[in-house]
């Protein structure tokens, strides 16, 4: 992607300039310059240990670039961390879910820290979307893996005001019907001028237009 | 879509959300707070059986001993205050939140507190019976610690913030903690005893009054700092 980066033309974006990240000793990546425009993809591909997760904790302001600059809408996030929170969804790579508390309360809890307070019905209605249907108020740790995914991913269904979806291995244990569901909603985000920022193993099918693909 | 959470409103609506979660998950799981309880016993009733049924050396060792079997049991949940936090990626989502993370920090003490201070507190005038101390020398006491466990949790909030992630870390949090505390342990102990001596007790429950506000204006603000440092 060479889009130069005085092209921003006031549309949400993200934008990472050279960036580089060292982890203790080790140089997981540098010189990574992309830009992500309103209604685009980027997919994250690389090896294991590649540094994914931490390319996509920068995206998110966790982690601070060891080189380089992480910009949204032109301004660098280091300096924008109480708002930026409002327009970001980040699911890493645990659930983020409370063992002890059920997938209805860690939603609404999830929700409400997150700045997009919503109430239990339409909480309800995302978790049987999210095919949870009969275990909305069954304890976490009774879920299994992929429920417990779903469980997490349902925020998505509740935050398409959030402009940038972060999603580390979001299809990781999902079965069919569960991914079918999950890219329903990121091409749906896509389509409402969202950006997408996601890593996966697998060659998931996503209709979507502006699909870019960054190589670690 | 780029609507901005209102300023007073968004630091409280993160205080409550953390309070109220924290408090259901201890509810849940009540063998936190119950072994803390049966360790502060099981501590405290030692030491009559130790030294012996003296009651004159009994009454004077009774604040000391409440005290540090107090601070020792309140130290026993403390690792787990951010950890569990950590190891399940909610601590991320605080982070990210655009609520005021040092207000959830107050919402995850608060809960820590009322979870496992407290309860401390409540029990302790049933153990000062084995101590044969008067009740109004009780009084002071669970007045001391009512004051002063709060200030255990919150210093050790910036203890828990800084050892988050870290191998290892629940004896390095003591390590860091437990010195700190000395003053409360001196001022809360010192004020039954001024008391059982028919001093003034005012003296020592300002002192822990202040430094409760200091901890109070100081901790969350460091444990929040300490948070976005550990998570790096």
């Amino acid at each position: 992607m060479t889009t130069p980066i005085d092209l921003y033309d006031g549309s949400p974006v993200l934008t990472l300039d050279n960036v580089a990240c060292i982890r203790g000793t080790r140089r997981l990546f540098s010189d990574i310059t992309q830009v992500v425009a309103a209604g685009e993809l980027l997919r994250v591909q690389g090896p294991n240990g590649a540094g994914k997760t931490s390319l996509l904790r920068m995206l998110c302001g966790l982690l601070a670039p060891t080189e380089g600059r992480v910009l949204w809408r032109g301004e660098q996030l280091s300096g924008q961390r109480d708002t930026f929170g409002h327009n970001l969804v980040y699911l890493g790579h645990a659930a983020a879910l409370k063992d002890d508390l059920s997938p209805l309360e860690n939603l609404l809890d999830a929700c409400a820290l997150g700045g997009h307070p919503t109430d239990a019905a339409a909480a309800l209605a995302a978790l049987r979307s999210a095919g949870l249907r009969g275990h909305e108020r069954t304890a976490a740790r009774r879920l299994s893996q992929g429920q417990r995914r779903r469980s997490a991913l349902a925020r998505l269904a509740l935050c398409p005001a959030a402009p940038l979806w972060v999603l580390d291995e979001p299809f990781n244990a999902l079965d069919t019907a569960a991914t079918a569901w999950l890219s329903g909603l990121i091409e749906a985000h896509l389509q409402r001028a969202g950006m997408v920022v996601l890593t996966s193993h697998q060659e998931v099918a996503l209709g979507a237009a502006q699909q870019q693909v960054l190589q670690l | 879509m780029t609507s901005r959470p209102t300023s007073t409103g968004g630091l409280i609506d993160g205080f409550k959300t953390v309070l109220r979660r924290d408090l259901r998950v201890s509810l849940r799981r009540r063998s936190d707070t119950f072994s803390t309880l049966i360790f502060f016993v099981m501590v405290v009733s030692l030491f009559p059986l130790g030294v012996g049924p003296e009651p004159q050396l009994l009454r004077t060792m009774a604040p000391g001993v409440l005290w540090v079997a107090a601070m020792l049991a309140s130290m026993l949940s403390l690792p787990r205050l951010f950890a569990d936090d950590h190891s399940d990626g909610t601590l991320e989502q605080m982070l990210l939140s655009t609520h005021s993370l040092s207000w959830m920090v107050v919402g995850k003490t608060l809960a820590h507190w009322m979870s496992s201070g407290l309860p401390l507190v409540l029990l302790s005038p049933v153990l000062a019976l084995q101590f044969d101390l008067s009740a109004s020398a009780t009084g002071v006491l669970v007045l001391s610690l009512l004051l002063g466990t709060p200030i255990l949790s919150l210093v050790g909030a910036m203890g828990a913030a800084l050892t988050v992630g870290l191998r290892g870390s629940s004896v390095l949090l003591s390590l860091l903690v437990l010195p700190l505390t000395i003053p409360v342990l001196i001022f809360g102990a010192g004020a039954v005893e001024a008391h059982n001596a028919g001093l003034g007790v005012a003296g020592h429950f300002s002192l822990l009054g202040a430094l409760l506000i200091v901890t109070l204006m100081a901790a969350p603000w460091t444990a929040a700092a300490a948070l976005r440092i550990s998570m790096e």
